[in-house]
């Protein structure tokens, strides 16, 4: 019998099975940032087990409140600065080198096809855009990975989506995924691991595959997952390019962890895009969406474009093409977070920081800062966001605040009317600006 | 032997999500016990004051889909040094059912007709539970009413629960 890629990265990893219940995992990766890993660190040293299991799978970012924003997340990327230099761990990245965990560690090559990861961050599931399983984790399965290098999960369940059609100009990869939320309800893959599938999947680059896969965790799955390809080949090849002897070969092991054309899913579900239009979500959960030509006349405060979700350098492209000979409503405070510094600085080399400025954003370091309301950008009480980010929560980016979700076109174009609109990307092809 | 017990704070709403359990501004205290005044500080349900409606609760019975969102192991630390030891729901977020058994508190899924029962029933009065791991058994009682229900609880889950937690099963065991 066939298997899913999930099953066949459960099966290379599995070190134990207490009573059948459950798969404890070997992990190729523990990824660490600076608001979960302290107290896992704190509580280490209290057990006097300050350990790590392999110091060179062990990644850390500081990202979520950078600079430190007061005493006390100055003490957070104290507690992790200081455990990563005691454990010698090179793979550190700090103010100036630091960005948005789940852009950073893709770029850096730190993630693999068939790799086990783990983070203490619910976004996790990004990674599985490599074809990798990769979950996020509460702060005591983060300490026992740090510690022991292993995590259980129930066996999994695999939930196959086919993404067909042929996708209009202005649409997006955020569109599709918000469309899937709303289809499946914010619990309609929990415990399932999401395997996106179909030709739209195969025709996206990395950041898109980054984006679909970013939001499997908002229908509750525990990953999103796209199998490895030439693309995945391609993006991998300046760290991979000394273990193959071409791409080929490659592509050709990568292919060894692709699902079997006889696996059998836990269910399955096809979905055609060829009429889909923007959408951004318009009440407290992220399964609340309807399309933006249904949402004229949404006054906002704020327009955040970046995070894990949307802040990578295809999205600001894309933004900066809406933006482009434009400058913001008046009374928008429009706010650009590149991911990382090396998406900070293609920005700036292909003139999109420019556009940004010359419209009126505030261009800022990278961090995921206004996303979760902690920094850079908390919306008062009252106010409204439209942004790219993948939550809208009542209060996530601020006590009293309301979160649009929506793609960095429709933020862009959003920024300039000062209300949610939808973009001239869309608008000029089918003539369906409304 | 492991034995919870004590008054229910009833939670009349599916979707809490670990953002309203505890919101992301207090995520930057590394001691559990700051966390503990604001619990349930953002959500939005009729007749509901954390501060006077928290206080005498050591159990939570909720709707599906509890604990759903981000990762924060801060949603049930919230809880337990709050004295909220368990929590009963129709569903859980994978991540925050994971962190109630790997902190050794149970997290306990009953079927929606059961969740509604106990609802119809209990959820106007004052109202005393006690969660038998052992007897996969939990007890209702108010002044009024009693009532007996069964639960399924793997055994991995046990475990944990009766070590204490996944960092203790995880020493021994790997």
């Amino acid at each position: 019998m066939g298997k899913t890629i999930a099953e066949k990265i459960f099966e290379t990893h599995l070190v134990d099975e207490p009573f059948g219940d459950v798969s404890v995992l070997r992990l190729d990766r523990v990824f660490c940032h600076e608001i979960t890993t302290p107290t896992a660190i704190e509580d280490l040293v209290a057990r006097g087990k300050d350990r790590v299991f392999d110091p060179d799978k062990i990644k850390v970012v500081i990202d979520h409140v950078s600079p430190a924003k007061d005493s006390k997340t100055a003490l957070q990327g104290k507690i992790l600065r200081d455990w990563a230099r005691r454990h010698n761990i090179q793979d550190f990245f700090d103010i100036g080198r630091n960005g948005v965990c789940h852009a950073l560690f893709p770029e850096k090559g730190f993630v693999r096809p068939g790799f086990t990861i783990i983070m203490g961050d619910s976004h996790t599931c990004t990674h599985g855009a490599f074809g990798a399983f990769a979950a996020g984790v509460g702060t005591t399965d983060l300490e026992v990975g740090i510690l022991k290098g292993v995590c259980a999960f129930k066996p999994p369940q695999t939930y196959r989506i086919d993404i067909i059609g042929t996708l209009r100009k202005g649409v997006f990869a955020k569109d599709i995924i918000l469309k899937l939320i709303q289809e499946l309800t914010v619990n309609g893959a929990t415990n399932r691991v999401i395997e996106f599938r179909g030709k739209i999947v195969d025709e996206m680059g990395m950041d898109q595959r980054m984006t679909l896969c970013n939001m499997a965790v908002e229908a509750g799955a525990t990953c999103g997952i796209c199998l490895p390809d030439r693309t995945t080949v391609d993006y991998l090849w300046e760290f991979i390019k000394d273990e193959y002897s071409d791409k080929e070969e490659a592509l050709k092991a990568f292919s060894e962890f692709g699902s079997d054309a006889d696996a059998t899913y836990a269910d399955t579900k096809t979905i055609d895009v060829s009429d889909l239009e923007p959408l951004a979500t318009y009440g407290y959960k992220p399964d609340n969406v309807k399309p933006v030509s249904e949402m004229k006349g949404t006054r906002i405060d704020q327009v955040y474009i970046g995070s894990c979700t949307n802040g990578r350098l295809e999205d600001l492209r894309i933004a900066a093409k809406v933006l482009e000979g434009h400058t913001i409503n008046p009374h928008v405070r429009g706010i650009v977070s590149p991911a990382t510094p090396k998406i900070y600085s293609q920005a700036m080399e292909e003139g999109i920081l420019k556009i940004f400025m010359d419209a009126g954003f505030c261009v800022t370091n990278p961090t995921c800062g206004a996303c979760l309301g902690m920094s850079n950008g908390v919306l008062a009480a009252g106010e409204v966001a439209a942004s790219t980010t993948n939550r809208n929560f009542n209060g996530r980016m601020g006590k009293g605040g309301m979160v649009h979700l929506m793609s960095p076109a429709t933020a862009a174009a959003s920024a300039i009317t000062g209300e949610i609109s939808n973009s001239r990307l869309f608008a000029e092809n089918q003539g369906a600006g409304k | 032997m492991k034995k919870f017990e004590g008054n229910i704070l009833f939670l009349d709403r599916s979707d809490i999500n670990t953002d309203e359990i505890i919101p992301a501004r207090y995520l930057t205290e590394i001691e559990k016990t700051a966390l503990k005044p604001h619990l349930l500080e953002d959500l939005k349900l009729d007749g509901f004051d954390p501060k006077k409606d928290i206080e005498s609760a050591s159990m939570i019975v909720t709707r599906a889909n509890f604990g759903c969102g981000s990762s924060r192991e801060h949603a049930p630390w919230a809880l337990e040094v709050n004295g909220i030891h368990a929590v009963i729901a129709v569903s859980f977020a994978r991540i925050f059912r994971q962190n109630m058994f790997n902190c050794g508190m149970p997290a306990i899924e009953l079927p929606e007709d059961e969740i509604n029962a106990i609802f119809d029933t209990f959820s106007k009065d004052q109202t005393r539970m006690t969660v038998d791991i052992e007897k996969h058994e939990i007890m209702l009682q108010s002044k009024h009413q009693t009532r007996t229900t069964h639960f399924r609880i793997s055994d991995f889950d046990r475990a944990l629960i009766q070590t204490g937690g996944w960092v203790e099963y995880a020493d021994w065991h790997y």
